[in-house]
């Protein structure tokens, strides 16, 4: 049945679909071709052939920077996994002030990364709150140099980034807990199963789905950190550049006359392949995990 | 801490003999006294490691210069409260100019998001028409995409419209977002047909149809498409960062950047600029949470 005439529907998709085509659909065309070209940031450029693949191979920076990405992703999975559907669990439960409880977790989401990135910085910085801390109960006799030394400038971001996320990830699981049956729960209980076994065997089959889906937004939004380590790294990406990740790579040579966005699209088409392997790793095990 | 014991149900141990199994003997709605304190204990515990480090910025921008912020043992309240820091932020750097700027994009982005993602997400799951599944899949298409591995081509998009260093070029490509088309397209779905067709046989055109049926039955889809696109543009660093050159057009996060470079010796100032950024938007969030829970119970952040 049709119910208005054939032009109806386009006027009203229009405007999104120009914007998908303009900005989506094209700039992942142009990526390519720039990526062929030594494009300025001013204008301007010529094509290069395959001369930034080239580059690409031999770039030391690019090699920590993938080296990063991996750990980052390798240590956010376990953690941004487990720990919001453990919050999830303790603030289903409608207790009285429960919304405030809610409400205040995720508000490390809606803080902006360089916000939370610079109130990070004084906490872990010489003199700050954990160094100052951690002296005065004699843990350690010096500080410890969380934002000058390579690795643990890296563990800092990381451990920013799970802080930030655990709000986000804790309300997509709330949603999917909601519907996980309760006469699951009431059965297992009444079959004499504790609150620890209902979890393990009721709550995580229940949200297994859910969990795929975490773990898919979890390690693409690991491979794509920026601000977290540009901020803390004060921009300059660690010592000698090895705290860098691809996206502050493309950043800096995004910008300026020495920028080359020929090159930066080169970084944009590894940053593309690095993120869509665990895409497809992790539907793939969804797909075996749901024909099992 | 009041707010563990419940008045109603003091925590008490319950008096029923150890052989009863409480969980059931409690009902399974009902929670035992001692999981209350256990589960208040615990929110409390959480709470300290969320809220704490905003509780310890703010502290330390309302610290007065004579007060020693590096102190062994931290002083969460400070000994002598002055706004002074503020002043000195809003007098060397134009925070004010660059929280307008933000809130210039963030606008645009929710008005272009609000208008356009409902619009389209209404014709994809209302109206029959040739290609609707092509332009579907084009819009799931994109979602594979990661934002940045496009980025530098969108400045190059941009810049050709002669929009580079703009507030215009800021907002424009985050106007309308796919995701959002499809979660209002997944909001109208869930209208039934019926409802529809009822309409056209009272004479209803699609637009009537839009505004009087479809629209009032998403709004808490429509306030947590309005609620994550404020937040996206206000919180945006990397994309601004890219667009703008000239420090006078600077959105709040890349002046903050800015600002942390300036007065890097002083904590007290950088604090006193970072509350200046964070304060609205938990404000705006705090605000808006009921409708933004709403939406999510009616499944709009399923994904």
């Amino acid at each position: 049945m049709r119910y208005n005439r054939w032009f109806t529907p386009w006027v009203l998709v229009i405007p999104a679909l120009v914007w998908l085509l303009v900005f989506n659909l094209w700039p992942s065309i142009n990526t390519v071709i720039l990526s062929f070209t030594n494009a300025k940031p001013i204008g301007g450029g010529h094509f290069v052939g395959l001369k930034n693949f080239e580059t690409l191979l031999h770039d030391e920076q690019l090699r920590w920077a993938l080296l990063n990405s991996v750990i980052y992703m390798v240590v956010c999975l376990p953690f941004l996994t487990v720990l919001p559907l453990l919050l999830a669990v303790l603030v289903e439960k409608k207790l009285p002030g429960i919304t405030f409880f809610r409400t205040a977790f995720y508000t490390p989401v809606v803080a902006s990364a360089v916000v939370v990135a610079l109130i990070w910085q004084w906490i872990l910085d010489d003199r700050g709150l954990v160094n100052g801390l951690a002296e005065k109960l004699g843990v350690i006799s010096g500080p410890l140099p969380f934002l000058s030394d390579q690795w643990l400038l890296l563990l800092s971001a990381i451990s920013l980034t799970i802080w930030k996320g655990l709000g986000y990830y804790m309300i997509i699981y709330l949603a999917a807990l909601g519907n996980v049956g309760r006469e699951l729960h009431e059965a297992a209980a009444v079959d004499g199963a504790g609150p620890l076994r209902r979890f393990v065997h009721v709550t995580i089959p229940g949200v297994r789905g859910t969990m795929i889906l975490i773990s898919i937004l979890i390690s693409v939004s690991a491979l794509r950190v920026f601000s977290e380590l540009f901020i803390l790294s004060g921009g300059k990406g660690g010592p000698g550049g090895r705290d860098n990740s691809v996206v502050m790579l493309i950043q800096q040579y995004s910008q300026g006359f020495e920028g080359n966005l020929g090159y930066a699209s080169a970084l944009s088409i590894v940053l593309f392949f690095v993120t869509v392997v665990p895409m497809l790793v992790l539907a793939r095990l969804n797909r075996r995990g749901a024909e099992a | 801490m009041s707010v563990v014991t419940d008045p109603a149900r003091p925590a008490v141990a319950p008096e029923a003999p150890k052989s009863v199994r409480r969980r059931r003997s409690s009902g399974f709605n009902s929670v035992s006294p001692r999981e209350k304190v256990a589960r208040y204990l615990l929110l409390v515990f959480v709470l300290l490691i969320t809220i704490g480090p905003f509780l310890w910025q703010l502290s330390t921008s309302l610290k007065g210069s004579g007060e020693d912020i590096y102190t062994r043992i931290p002083r969460l309240l400070p000994a002598q409260p002055t706004f002074d820091h503020y002043k000195e932020v809003t007098d060397t750097i134009p925070v004010w100019d660059y929280a307008r700027n933000s809130l210039v994009v963030a606008f645009l982005v929710v008005g272009g998001n609000v208008i356009g993602a409902s619009l389209a997400g209404f014709a994809l799951s209302r109206l029959q028409f040739r290609g609707r599944k092509i332009v579907l899949g084009l819009f799931l298409a994109t979602l594979v995409l990661p934002g940045e591995v496009t980025i530098i081509s969108q400045y190059v998009t941009v810049r050709e419209f002669g929009l580079a260093n703009t507030l215009f070029g800021v907002a424009l490509p985050g106007m309308i977002g796919a995701l959002n088309v499809l979660l209002m397209y997944n909001a109208f779905r869930s209208l039934p047909v019926e409802v529809d067709q009822a309409a056209v046989v009272d004479g209803a055109n699609a637009w009537q149809r839009f505004l009087y049926i479809g629209l009032p039955s998403v709004r808490g889809t429509i306030s947590v498409v309005a609620i994550f696109a404020f937040i996206g543009a206000w919180d945006d660093f990397l994309w601004p960062l890219i667009v703008l050159t000239d420090p006078n057009k600077y959105t709040l996060t890349v002046g903050l950047q800015y600002l942390s470079g300036t007065f890097s010796n002083n904590p007290r100032l950088i604090a006193a600029g970072t509350m200046i950024a964070f304060i609205p938007i938990v404000i705006v969030f705090a605000t808006l949470q009921r409708f933004f829970f709403k939406g999510v119970e009616e499944g709009a952040v399923k994904g």
